[in-house]
């Protein structure tokens, strides 16, 4: 059922909007992005200002954007997902062209006060154009192999010019993140069968190429897979890191080493420990079971918006709901994992807990979308 | 473009199926994630917790204070001061030649230096902390902890640094500490890990060596945490260490100094032994070095100034250095000739100036001769024919017997490095040593201290106060430690008849006190310090037939290096004998005119327990002995100290 075919009426209007928000999910998101205050706090040794109050001031705003956008009725957000789509490709060429270098890679475009970084608006904005895509497509040919091949083709135009940047972390996210609203959309599974296989000759083939002339990966990220599979290998160098991160997080044991007390983010032994790796502070300090909370918290925001996307009759709004609820899944699952050594060290923040103004609010945004789906679905 | 109802519904289904689906699997992955989580924290948390704290948690050593040495008085004569250092670790230094460059414009350093320090420190491992410079004046060292955000691993810290408040006059006793370098190390079984500190000091050579255990002390231990970069963030447990002993020597810094200025620039020894309980009471050696160029490292400059020195400043020549006694050996050869009961007392030799045994010529050092000799004239005279009959008579067998029984020959145990056993010689010495059979001329030659007989300076001390006592005096350098004293030594008697060390010991009293005595000039006037005596001279070459011909040629016409040496032993008083006094000056020349007047003025000093009066010098002497006295710088004789010189 498209838009046109809403009974207008029967939809929340005006203040009364504020009524039919998911609220679980508002004190979810707020919970997770007090624990991320609260490590903030931590691992600037106790002192608000460096990280901790800049991150509340933007969590606060993003707040009040999402709640925001939630009062948009979702058909706005179909109509423009096209040149929202098209208006984030433009920036990453841009970025391309003119980007600013930011540790070793092309990420950021400078709009004067705004540092822009468009690759992370991609990830909502392909989610959005992919769930406009599946809602104006006819329900037939959604396996149609010509039907399948166009989102592939939005899916892998961002995702090869972010690898250009190089940024392998996003182009990953990008691909995963199309690929799920394209199995929730109802595309054939052997057509993920087939890709799982060709992604598994891919990856072969890269590590085969190592050392060649056409060599596919930079060596630095040779030297992180290397890294990956033994992190010993190299435990003053590129294996510190996860090295570090592993015995933070596994030396928190049941119930943490206590609120500032932990050693390895306190005495610098820890990378990134503002960022990236800002759950093994965590985890050091609040052990099995803070990090464990933190987990049941992000795995109730995923949930909620599974239900809401489920329970939703209309299908731009689940397709988007399901988008941006697995983009998220992906980040803190990814960032997780990594610092686990699960996986190996890939660039992704720990969603609204990580210090970083960009990856927060642009989030913050596309739950104002779910909002909106929430908001305004069909009754 | 509308959609069919149908649709919708598919739709809903289809988005509802893969949501299950999705969800399911992000389930299973969050399921991964906790159980991963699960086994880290819960599973293997102690380990992690072990890794964690083995980045953080540093065991550092607390370098142990060194125990002092003072002098029985009190008188600090090793102690330890201030130092302020700075090192610098590799590690926490990143660009070590940076930190050099900026340190160089705070802290004097030569090119050299600097090369020298950039080397040292690549050879050293990454986190071990290498000395930039030791002794930083107070101006150098504020200014690199004032720019220590500047020079990142450089360490400025304070530490005790051994000094020997007396300068060179406890040189060659105590020694130096020293800091331990990698030989040293290499030489140790499991080496006391406070070693590997650096530039920390241990004892070198001397006592200071020789007493390093309990020297040395304890080290502590303190857990610090550091931060990833090395840097000490907080102390968590401090277990303290202990200090080294102190050890209160037997040493009189007061006696000691006086013996080292008495000696001044020859190349001479000094020992002096309270002969009631062993105690050294000053053991000189000249010239003296500054021990604490040592502790700062002396430059190769210094270094090879002391090494060519043709007086061997470095050498001890105490107990180092061995010296053919020369005629002060002639009591052991007297008593060796009492004692086997082959002369007494009433013995008489004719002297005509030599004595022709196997057909060679053995002169007395008189050549008109002495005519009638009997053993305390003999002594008196120090007469060498006496002597030749006498051993002809006992043999060298009985003699080094004697000798050894009266300290020559044999080791003193004294904490001092490579203290020397000297020479007894007797018939199986020559077999084992020589492999050649002994000959009487090789008695006669012993008789009187020359040929094969080697005696240290302590020995011949010993040897007096053993002649003086008649027991078997054993020297000791340890008064106490700690403030425990050390056991009053009982000395057991030396088995010879007393009638016997009567006839030795009166005519060491005639050397000093009889009108023809050889050194009458040196003796004391004061009644209750009435001294005995023995010169020697001893030949350092072989007078040829030529030479003897031509007449004896003077020392002084001789290069210094072969003139004979001048010895001399005594004791005081003669009643109730105390102190034991033996002097070598090498090359020195007769014994009587070089060595007994040091003899005699340190052996004073320390009956007098400071300057004596001047009464105690014979008449014609005084006014040289006060103009001697008033150019010596003399340190003050500690409060109290001559209370705590009188037996106890």
């Amino acid at each position: 059922m498209s838009y046109l075919d809403y009974q207008v009426a029967e939809t929340p209007r005006g203040i009364r909007k504020i009524l039919y928000l998911n609220w679980p999910l508002v004190f979810l998101l707020a919970a997770v992005a007090s624990v991320g205050f609260l490590m903030l706090y931590s691992v600037a040794g106790g002192n608000i200002n460096t990280w901790a109050r800049p991150q509340m001031e933007r969590f606060a705003v993003g707040m009040a954007a999402m709640i925001a956008l939630g009062f948009v009725p979702i058909w706005f957000w179909r109509g423009i997902s096209v040149f929202a789509y098209m208006a984030c490709l433009a920036l990453l060429f841009a970025v391309d062209l003119f980007g600013q270098i930011g540790m070793g890679a092309q990420r950021w475009i400078d709009l004067g006060p705004i540092r822009l970084q468009p690759s992370e608006l991609m990830k909502i904005a392909l989610v959005l154009m992919l769930a406009a895509y599946y809602d104006w497509l006819d329900l037939s040919k959604v396996s149609h192999p010509v039907w399948v091949l166009v989102p592939v083709v939005l899916i892998l135009i961002p995702t090869g010019l972010v690898l250009q940047q190089p940024d392998l972390g996003t182009s990953l996210l990008l691909l995963m993140g199309g690929g799920i609203v394209m199995f929730a959309a109802g595309v054939s599974l052997w057509y993920f069968g087939a890709v799982i296989a060709a992604g598994v000759g891919l990856i072969w083939t890269v590590l085969e190429s190592r050392g060649t002339s056409w060599q596919l990966l930079h060596d630095y990220q040779f030297r992180r897979i290397d890294t990956f599979l033994d992190p010993s290998s190299d435990p003053l160098g590129a294996g510190y890191n996860i090295t570090q991160a592993q015995i933070a997080l596994g030396s928190g044991g049941w119930s943490g080493r206590g609120f500032m007390q932990g050693t390895q983010s306190r005495l610098n032994f820890l990378p990134e420990k503002e960022t990236d790796f800002i759950f093994t502070t965590l985890a050091e300090e609040f052990g099995f079971i803070g990090a464990g909370s933190l987990l049941l918290l992000y795995t109730l925001i995923v949930g909620f918006c599974l239900y809401s996307a489920l329970t939703n009759r209309d299908r731009f709004s689940s397709l988007l709901t399901i988008g941006v609820a697995s983009t998220f899944f992906l980040f803190f699952a990814i960032n997780m994992g990594m610092v686990m050594g699960l996986l190996p060290v890939v660039g992704v923040p720990l969603p609204l807990v990580s210090y970083g103004g960009t990856a927060m609010m642009i989030l913050l945004m596309a739950f104002g979308m779910v909002q909106s789906a929430h908001v305004h679905r069909p009754r | 473009m509308r959609k069919s109802p149908k649709d919708v519904i598919d739709s809903a289904r289809i988005v509802s199926r893969r949501g299950i689906m999705l969800g399911a699997a992000q389930a299973a992955v969050i399921g991964t994630l906790g159980w991963r989580m699960r086994s880290m924290q819960l599973d293997h948390a102690d380990e992690y917790r072990l890794l964690s704290d083995g980045n953080s948690i540093k065991i550092r050593l607390l370098p142990p204070v060194r125990g002092l040495l003072h002098d029985r008085n009190g008188r600090v004569i090793a102690g330890n001061e201030q130092n302020y250092r700075a090192t610098i670790t590799r590690e926490s230094a990143g660009d070590v030649e940076q930190v050099i460059a900026r340190l160089r414009k705070l802290v004097a350093m030569s090119d050299e230096e600097a090369a020298e320090l950039l080397e040292t420190i690549s050879k050293r491992s990454a986190i071990t902390p290498v000395s930039i410079g030791d002794h930083l004046s107070w101006d150098e060292f504020s200014s690199i902890a004032v720019n220590a955000p500047a020079l990142p691993g450089v360490q400025p810290e304070s530490v005790l640094s051994r000094v020997y408040p007396q300068g060179g006059d406890f040189a060659h006793v105590l020694g130096y500490v020293g800091r331990v370098s990698d030989y040293d190390l290499s030489k140790m079984e499991d080496p006391d890990p406070v070693l590997m500190l650096p530039e920390f000091q241990f004892g070198k050579v001397g006592v200071e060596n020789k007493l390093e255990p309990i020297l040395r002390g304890r080290a502590g231990t303190r857990k610090v945490e550091v931060n990833a970069a090395g840097r000490e963030m907080r102390e968590l447990s401090r277990q303290e260490g202990q200090q080294g002993a102190t050890v209160q020597m037997t040493l009189d810094a007061g006696l000691q100094n006086y013996a080292v200025q008495r000696l001044g620039e020859e190349s001479a020894a000094a020992v002096v032994i309270d002969v009631t309980n062993g105690d050294i009471m000053a053991i000189a050696s000249a010239p003296v070095f500054d021990p604490n160029l040592f502790v700062r490292g002396i430059s190769s400059a210094d270094y090879r100034a002391l090494m060519e020195h043709d007086h061997r400043p470095l050498a001890d020549k105490t107990v180092q250095g061995v010296y053919p006694p020369g005629s002060t050996f002639k009591m052991a050869t007297l008593l060796a000739g009492l004692d086997a009961g082959l002369i007494n007392g009433g013995t008489s030799y004719f002297c005509n100036g030599a004595l022709e045994v196997a057909g060679r010529k053995f002169h007395c050092w008189s050549r008109g001769g002495h005519g009638h000799v009997n053993p305390v004239e003999s002594l008196q005279k120090s007469c060498d024919v006496f002597y030749y009959e006498t051993a002809r008579a006992v043999g060298i067998d009985r003699i080094a017997a004697m000798a050894r029984r009266l300290g020559m020959g044999v080791e003193h145990d004294l904490p001092m490095s490579a203290v020397a056993t000297g020479i007894a010689p007797d018939k199986a010495w020559k077999n084992d040593r020589y492999g050649k059979p002994w000959v009487v001329g090789d008695s006669l030659n012993a008789s009187i201290g020359q040929g094969y007989v080697l005696a240290s300076p302590l020995q011949l001390a010993v040897m007096t106060a053993r002649v003086a006592t008649g027991r078997e005096v054993k020297p000791r350098l340890v008064r106490a430690i700690d403030g425990v004293p050390e056991p009053q030594p009982e000395f057991a008697d030396l088995g010879i008849d007393a009638r016997h060390l009567d006839v030795a010991r009166r005519g060491m009293d005639a050397v000093m006190n009889s009108s023809a005595g050889t050194a009458r000039s040196s003796r004391i006037v004061a009644d209750e310090w009435r001294m005995a005596g023995k010169t020697g001279t001893s030949q350092v070459r072989n007078i040829t037939a030529a030479e003897r011909a031509r007449g004896v040629i003077r020392n002084e016409q001789l290069p210094w290096n072969r003139r004979d040496h001048a010895l001399f032993v005594c004791y005081a008083p003669f009643d109730a004998p105390r102190y034991a006094v033996s002097v070598v000056v090498e090359h020195g020349g007769g014994g009587s005119a070089v060595a007994a007047p040091i003899a005699r003025d340190i052996l004073l000093y320390a009956l007098a327990g400071g300057v004596p009066p001047l009464t105690a010098y014979p008449d014609g002497q005084r006014a040289g002995i006060e103009e001697m006295h008033r150019q010596m710088r003399l340190i003050s004789p500690m409060a109290g100290a001559g209370g705590t010189r009188t037996r106890a």
